[in-house]
């Protein structure tokens, strides 16, 4: 009984995210309406995961349930220096959305020879390839949240890079959450061409400290050779809800390198879905550092759909206080994908006695003739190593803050980006009071 | 080098140490005096090692009795960092690896509060790196050292090169090299011993510990020690650790025990 009671909690829940969905003002273009008409008849069919799902075994969302949220209308008006300290100075163009609305006046998209914009502005344009492509990476079938973001697809960051072009400078993406109790739906869809090069951050942060909710998609199509690095920062307020879901998908000899680091918000979830072609080569790292109750849970799935493609992974948890920490690495390697190369790695630093990890390793391979490996530790700081630094004059707490720092930076330290990596290595520093 | 008018720096009176509950020194006795350069040998498992780490204090071990002094003051009273403060050094066997921390920035942090603790000025990120870089000619370290991490991907020979640059930054009065001629090729051993050797003189002393003859034959030893089972069981020369190549350890041991049924 109590499950049908909950059932029908929970698909009320969704209706109320759902009321402010007739807002999204009808678009010129059909197929979009098609697709968000047909998303929100997804989502009338489905209910917000609980702990009996398999895949959300660990993230109880029952909290983000009893919120009771808005859709964001209008966009909230900032000025440059409200977001002046989130400024990337390598950034060649900077998309920013406050609450989910693009906001031009803070953005400035004047990068030579590639489309970063605002949807709108390119779907007359472009509707055949953005037809071909929006929402068809990550595919809203049995996924809520992914239904719920594209019913709501209105403001977009769109990146076309074409053929052969190099964008020297990275392409920012700034999601800025300025209001309480406000849902928002960023989205993202990153299309590179054959031969091109790009770094591209997606970058999560928050003016506020009230609970909200953010509900994130990002899909990459990366055509034969297309190199791109896709870095992801989420800086969430500490009350929010994160939940993020992103697709890549790898053509003939194409390269993602992808970096995320999680450190905010109350509850994050991040769904990361990798498909690689024949000769395609990927990276997927992660760090969650998280303290008091957070809960940051990263899914990942690198596809090994075809043969000859090569994966890497390094996922670490820095876990604090009573926070929790979720990993579940999935590696499949399908049948035929010969001389599939993986690895993966996942290690986890628990620094309180309460402080929590699950992790999984995942791996589901369909053929011989691969080289898949992978290894998980969780523990404490090692003891020999602090020794090592107080043997150089540092004291103890000096050097437990200082290891716990650099078992962060070694993922912070991936990030292309110099003043993003030095930005985030003095916030682990500051969080570990780790002095230098 | 052995001098008339030499201090004790270190004093080691029936010293028992065990890890876990097992014994591991045993009644070990041990005096070095400023200007000496002693050799410590033993096989696997001898308590050498042990030995060291127990001087610098490492927190694994628990000292059950005994007494050691370092230049009069009561060593096992203080913490790990203090020691090295008061200007004991260990060099070690496997040194750490930290990624994200660059090697100029660890070596600073390092310098600078040893430095305080000896009352003197710290040095800023300039000076110090004028400083680091006249110490790194010692060693014959290329430039592009200082920013990398430390020893993240170092070669062994590296690692222990950067070792005993620290060594040379803090200008220990005692300096333990723990097995710091392992897995060194003979130009990497040439230029530790040389960096080792530039740095000994009559106010500090060295106690080396190590397996091999080999890096005596580049650090001379004063006094070559033989470890057995915990303890200290023959004292002699540099000739007693060429006797040891040639023959091997098991006619001290058995000397040992013939001695010590006489005395019984």
């Amino acid at each position: 009984m109590s499950v049908v009671a909950q059932s029908q909690a929970g698909s009320g829940y969704l209706q109320g995210l759902l009321a402010g969905q007739p807002n999204v003002a009808a678009s010129k273009q059909a197929w979009l309406n098609k697709l968000r008409s047909s998303a929100v008849e997804t989502v009338s069919e489905l209910t917000i995961p609980t702990t009996r799902d398999e895949e959300w075994r660990f993230t109880d969302l029952s909290m983000l349930t009893k919120l009771s949220l808005q859709a964001a209308q209008s966009a909230n008006k900032l000025s440059a220096q409200d977001i002046k300290r989130f400024q990337l100075k390598e950034a060649g163009a900077r998309l920013v959305f406050v609450d989910g609305v693009y906001a031009p006046a803070l953005s400035s998209v004047a990068a030579k020879g590639i489309v970063v914009s605002n949807l709108s502005s390119e779907l007359a344009k472009n509707s055949t390839i953005l037809q071909q492509h929006l929402a068809q990476q990550s595919k809203i079938d049995g996924n809520v949240f992914t239904a719920l973001n594209t019913a709501h697809l209105r403001d977009a960051a769109l990146i076309m890079l074409p053929r052969n072009t190099q964008s020297k400078a990275p392409i920012h993406l700034l999601f800025i959450a300025t209001q309480k109790e406000v849902v928002s739906y960023p989205r993202t869809l990153v299309l590179a061409d054959n031969g091109c090069e790009a770094t591209v951050i997606e970058d999560y942060v928050s003016l506020q400290e009230e609970a909200y909710f953010t509900n994130a998609v990002t899909e990459f199509v990366l055509a034969d050779n297309a190199r791109i690095h896709h870095v992801r920062i989420q800086r969430e307020g500490a009350k929010a809800f994160h939940i993020a879901n992103c697709a890549a998908t790898l053509s003939r000899n194409s390269n993602y390198q992808s970096v995320n680091i999680a450190m905010g918000a109350r509850i994050s979830r991040y769904n990361l879905n990798v498909k690689l072609a024949e000769g395609a080569e990927c990276s997927a790292d992660g760090l969650a550092m998280i303290t008091a109750r957070q809960l940051a849970d990263t899914h990942t799935c690198i596809d090994h759909a075809q043969p000859h493609a090569i994966s890497r992974q390094l996922h670490k948890c820095i876990v604090d206080g009573g926070a929790h920490a979720v990993f579940n690495g999935k590696i499949m390697v399908r049948r035929g994908a010969h001389h599939t190369d993986s690895q993966q790695s996942n290690h986890t630093l628990l620094l309180t006695d309460k402080a929590h990890v699950d992790t999984k390793p995942q791996l589901e391979i369909f053929n011989d003739d691969v080289k898949c490996t992978h290894g998980a530790t969780i523990g404490q700081l090692n003891q020999d190593e602090v020794f090592y630094l107080q043997s150089r004059g540092v004291t103890h707490e000096l050097a437990r803050n200082l290891l716990t720092y650099a078992f962060g930076a070694e993922v912070i330290e991936r990030i292309p980006v110099a003043s993003l990596k030095h930005s985030l290595e003095q916030t682990v520093l500051e969080q570990t009071s780790a002095k230098l | 080098m052995i001098y008339q008018d030499s201090r004790t720096i270190l004093e080691v009176r029936n010293l028992c140490a065990s890890v876990d509950g097992t014994p591991i020194l045993k009644n070990m006795d041990f005096t070095v005096k400023s200007g000496e350069i002693h050799a410590i040998m033993g096989l696997n498992g001898s308590g050498k090692s042990t030995f060291s780490k127990v001087l610098a204090g490492h927190p694994d071990y628990e000292i059950t009795s005994g007494t050691v002094l370092f230049e009069g003051k009561n060593l096992l009273e203080m913490e790990a960092e203090e020691r090295a403060r008061a200007g004991l050094f260990l060099a070690f066997q496997y040194p750490i690896e930290i990624p994200g921390v660059g090697n100029s920035q660890f070596l600073r942090l390092m310098y600078n509060t040893v430095q305080t603790h000896r009352g003197k000025e710290e040095l800023d990120p300039l000076e110090f790196d004028d400083f680091v870089r006249d110490k790194m000619k010692l060693l014959e370290m290329r430039e592009d050292f200082l920013d990398r991490s430390v020893n993240a991907g170092f070669s062994g020979g590296e690692k222990k090169r950067n070792e005993i640059l620290q060594m040379a930054m803090l200008e220990p009065s005692l300096a333990i090299l723990d097995e710091t001629d392992s897995g060194l090729d003979i130009d990497a051993l040439r230029i530790v011993a040389q960096g080792v050797n530039q740095l000994a003189n009559k106010d500090n002393a060295i106690i080396m510990v190590t397996h091999y003859q080999r890096l005596l034959n580049y650090i001379v030893p004063d006094f070559v020690h033989v470890m057995v089972d915990g303890r200290i069981i023959k004292s002699g020369g540099k000739e007693l650790a060429l006797e040891l190549e040639t023959r091997g350890y098991n006619w001290v041991s058995d000397e040992y025990k013939a001695a010590s049924r006489v005395a019984a």
